[in-house]
C-alpha cells in the first residue's frame, strides 16, 4: 500500500523519445490548462458573483478562451513608437518561458510502464529540484519588469517598478516557507519529498499508537501558510495584483501591450505560474500524487496511473482556491503589502523555522534534550522581555500618532484643500504632447522627475 | 588529488563547454562596461551571471550554480534595474556614461586578473579533481561549509550584517548625530 514511489536514482535512465513524449505532455496538459482554466475562472467568479460568465462560445460557454486567443492571434499587432523595440519583443516571451521549465520537476505520478519502458511520471529530477523552481521563479520577473521599461510609459514603469519590489520580497517570505520542509524531509529533490509525506510515524499516547497524519500540511501549517500567501503574491494575482492593479494603473506592465499575441503571452505566463505555485504547494505540503485519506485505504491507489488523477483533482482544487481569494478579498494598499511581507512574514517565517528546527533536534537519537530545553526557555524568556520593552514604547508611539491624526482631522475640517494625498508624478515631460522629434535629440526622459 | 591530470589535448566535451560558457562571460562582462545604454548595461551582468551559474553547472556544482541564478540573476540585478528605473531611465543612450578614470580602473581590473589567474595557475597546474556527479549537492557543500569552514561562514555573516546595520543607520534620516 505504501509505495514509496521513485528516487532520484531512478531519473536519467530514459531514452530521448521517452523524454520528449513527456515534455510534450506536460506542454500540452499546461497549454490545455491554461484555456480551461481561463474558462473555469471565469465561470466560477461569475457564480461567485450571481452572473452566468461566457454561455455564448460553445456548450456552456467552453469555447469562449479559443475564441479569445483567435481574436488575439487575429488582432492588429501594435508597436508604439518610442519603446525600446528589442526589449519590448522579449519581454513577454522572457516571462513565459521560464513559467514552463518549473514544471519540469514537478513530480505527477509513480514508476509507470510507457511503451515498454518503466519510467517515472515526471520530466526530471534534480537533488536541487526546489531550487530550480525558486530560480526560474526568478527569472520570470525580468518578463515584467522589462516590459514596464521597455513600454516608456508613465504606468507601465510604474507597473514594473512595484513588481520588482515585490516579488523580490515575497521570493524571500516564500523561500523561507520552504526550509521547513527540507529540515523535515532532509532533501531538495520533488520526488524524494513526495516519498517522505508516504507514511507519517505513530503518536504513542498512554500506551495507544495513534497514526500522524502524513503530509506536511500537518506537521508543518505555519510554513504550509505562510506558503500560501506568498504564492498569492510571487504571482501577482489578487489580493496582490498591484504590478496590474486596473483601478490605479490601466494595464500596469503590460499597458501598453493592449492588443495581439505578446498580450496572450502575458496571460498565458500568469496562468502557468498560478498552476506552478499550486503544484509546488501539492508537492511540498500536499503530499503530492499520493492520494488522499479515504481513498488511500484502497491498495491500488497509488499506483500505476491512478496518481495523476489524485494530482489533478488536487491541482484543480488549488486554482479554485486561488478564484475564490479573488471573488472575496480586495486589493491591498502597496505600504500595507511591503509591511506584510517584510515585518510580518519573514518574522514569523525566521521565527518558526527556528521552532521547527529545536523540535528536529529534539528528536535526534543523540541529542541534548536537557541542554536544548534550557536553552530553549532562556531564549523564550528573552524574546518575552524585548517583547514588553517594545510594546510599551510602540503603545506610546500608537497613542502619539493618533493625537497627530486627531489634529489633522481638525485642521482639514477648518480648510478640506490643506494636505490632501500625494498622488504620483503623472506628467512626465513625454506625456505632454510633445513630439519626441521636436525635442532636442540628446535629451534624457528621466521617471519621476517633472 | 593523486589522479594523475589527463593532458590538455584533445579537449573533452565539458571542457569546450567550459570554455565556451568563459568566453560568453568575458564578452558580457566586456558590453556591461563598454555599452552606452543603462539598462542595457544591467541586462548583459544578467547574461554574465548566467553564463557562470552554467560553468557551475558544468563542474557538477549544481546547488551553486542554482543559487548563482536565484541570488544574483534573480535578486541582486533586479534590485539594481529598480534603482536604476526608481531614479531615471534612459531610453537609449547617454552621453555622461563615461567616467574620466576608466583607464586607470582598466589598469586596476587587469591587474587583479593577473594576479588571480597566476595564483590559481600556480597552485592548481597539477591538481586534479574528477567531475563525479553529486558533489555539488546540497549534502556534502553543507557539511563542508558547517564542519571546516564554519569560522569563515560565520566572520562574513557578521560582516554582512555590520553592511546591513550600516545601511539602516545611513538611510534613516530620524535618527539624530551626535550633536
Amino acid at each position: 500500500m505504501n509505495n514509496p514511489g521513485p528516487t532520484l536514482s531512478d531519473f536519467g535512465h530514459d531514452p530521448l523519445w521517452i523524454s520528449i513524449i513527456k515534455a510534450v505532455a506536460i506542454f500540452v496538459f499546461l497549454m490545455l490548462g491554461v484555456l480551461f482554466g481561463v474558462w473555469t475562472e471565469r465561470k466560477l467568479i461569475s457564480r461567485m458573483q450571481h452572473r452566468y460568465g461566457p454561455n455564448r462560445a460553445g456548450k456552456f460557454g467552453l469555447l469562449q478562451s479559443v475564441a479569445d486567443g483567435l481574436k488575439m492571434g487575429l488582432k492588429e499587432d501594435l508597436m508604439p513608437r518610442t519603446v525600446d523595440k528589442v526589449i519590448y519583443f522579449l519581454a513577454p516571451v522572457v516571462i513565459a518561458v521560464p513559467a514552463f521549465l518549473a514544471f519540469s520537476v514537478i513530480p505527477f505520478g509513480p514508476m509507470v510502464w510507457m511503451f515498454g519502458h518503466k519510467t517515472p511520471l515526471q520530466l526530471t529530477d534534480l537533488p536541487v529540484a526546489v531550487l530550480l523552481v525558486l530560480a526560474t521563479a526568478s527569472i520570470g520577473v525580468y518578463g515584467i519588469v522589462l516590459a514596464g521599461w521597455g513600454s516608456r510609459s508613465p504606468y507601465a514603469i510604474l507597473g514594473g517598478l512595484r513588481s520588482s519590489a515585490q516579488v523580490v520580497s515575497y521570493e524571500i517570505a516564500m523561500g523561507l516557507s520552504f526550509v521547513a520542509v527540507f529540515l523535515k524531509a532532509g532533501t531538495l529533490s520533488t520526488s524524494e519529498i513526495v516519498a517522505k509525506q508516504a507514511g507519517g510515524g505513530t503518536w504513542d499516547i498512554f500506551g495507544m499508537h495513534i497514526p500522524t497524519p502524513s503530509w506536511y500540511v500537518f506537521s508543518l501549517i505555519p510554513s504550509f501558510l505562510i506558503y500560501a500567501v506568498t504564492m498569492l503574491g510571487e504571482t501577482n494575482r489578487v489580493p496582490f495584483d498591484l504590478p496590474e492593479g486596473e483601478g490605479e494603473l490601466v494595464g500596469g506592465f503590460h499597458t501598453e501591450y493592449s492588443s495581439s499575441l505578446k498580450f496572450a503571452m502575458f496571460m498565458l505566463a500568469e496562468y502557468v505560474n498560478v498552476f506552478t505555485v499550486s503544484a509546488m504547494a501539492i508537492t511540498l505540503f500536499l503530499g503530492g500524487w499520493r492520494a488522499p485519506w479515504p481513498i488511500s485505504l484502497w491498495d491500488g491507489a497509488n499506483t500505476g496511473w491512478w496518481p495523476m488523477l489524485w494530482f489533478f483533482a488536487k491541482l484543480a482544487l488549488a486554482f479554485a482556491f486561488f478564484v475564490w481569494v479573488r471573488a472575496s478579498l480586495p486589493r491591498v494598499r502597496y505600504d500595507q503589502l511591503m509591511a506584510f511581507g517584510w515585518k510580518v512574514l519573514i518574522p514569523l517565517n525566521l521565527g518558526w523555522i527556528l521552532l521547527a528546527a529545536t523540535l528536529q533536534a529534539l528528536r535526534l537519537p543523540e541529542s541534548n534534550r536537557n541542554g536544548i530545553l534550557a536553552f530553549g526557555a532562556v531564549v523564550v524568556i528573552a524574546g518575552l522581555g524585548i517583547w514588553l520593552r517594545f510594546d510599551t514604547v510602540n503603545q506610546r508611539r500608537r497613542e502619539a500618532r493618533a493625537a497627530e491624526v486627531e489634529e489633522e482631522f481638525e485642521q482639514l475640517r477648518e480648510e478640506p484643500a490643506a494636505g490632501g494625498f500625494p498622488v504620483p508624478p503623472l506628467d512626465l515631460p513625454h506625456y505632454h504632447g510633445v513630439v519626441p522629434s521636436a525635442r532636442a535629440p540628446k535629451e534624457e526622459v528621466t521617471s519621476g522627475s517633472n | 588529488m593523486t589522479l594523475q591530470a589527463p593532458g590538455f589535448w584533445p579537449p573533452t566535451g565539458p571542457e569546450i563547454v567550459f570554455l565556451l560558457l568563459g568566453v560568453v562571460a568575458l564578452g558580457s562582462a566586456l558590453l556591461v562596461v563598454t555599452t552606452r545604454q543603462l539598462v542595457h548595461a544591467a541586462l548583459w551582468l544578467v547574461v554574465c551571471f548566467g553564463a557562470l551559474a552554467g560553468g557551475y553547472l558544468v563542474l557538477t556544482a549544481e546547488f551553486v550554480a542554482w543559487v548563482q541564478v536565484l541570488i544574483y540573476v534573480g535578486a541582486v540585478v533586479v534590485l539594481l534595474l529598480f534603482g536604476i528605473m526608481l531614479t531615471r531611465a534612459p531610453i537609449g543612450r547617454s552621453a555622461d556614461l563615461d567616467s574620466g578614470n576608466r583607464w586607470a580602473a582598466a589598469l586596476v581590473a587587469l591587474a587583479t586578473a593577473a594576479v588571480l589567474v597566476t595564483v590559481v595557475v600556480s597552485g592548481f597546474r597539477t591538481a586534479y579533481a574528477p567531475l563525479d556527479p553529486g558533489q555539488g549537492a546540497a549534502k556534502p557543500l553543507g557539511s563542508s561549509i558547517f564542519r571546516t569552514w564554519v569560522l569563515p561562514f560565520e566572520a562574513l555573516s557578521v560582516l554582512l550584517l555590520a553592511a546591513l546595520v550600516g545601511a539602516i543607520v545611513l538611510s534613516r534620516t530620524d535618527i539624530q548625530g551626535r550633536k
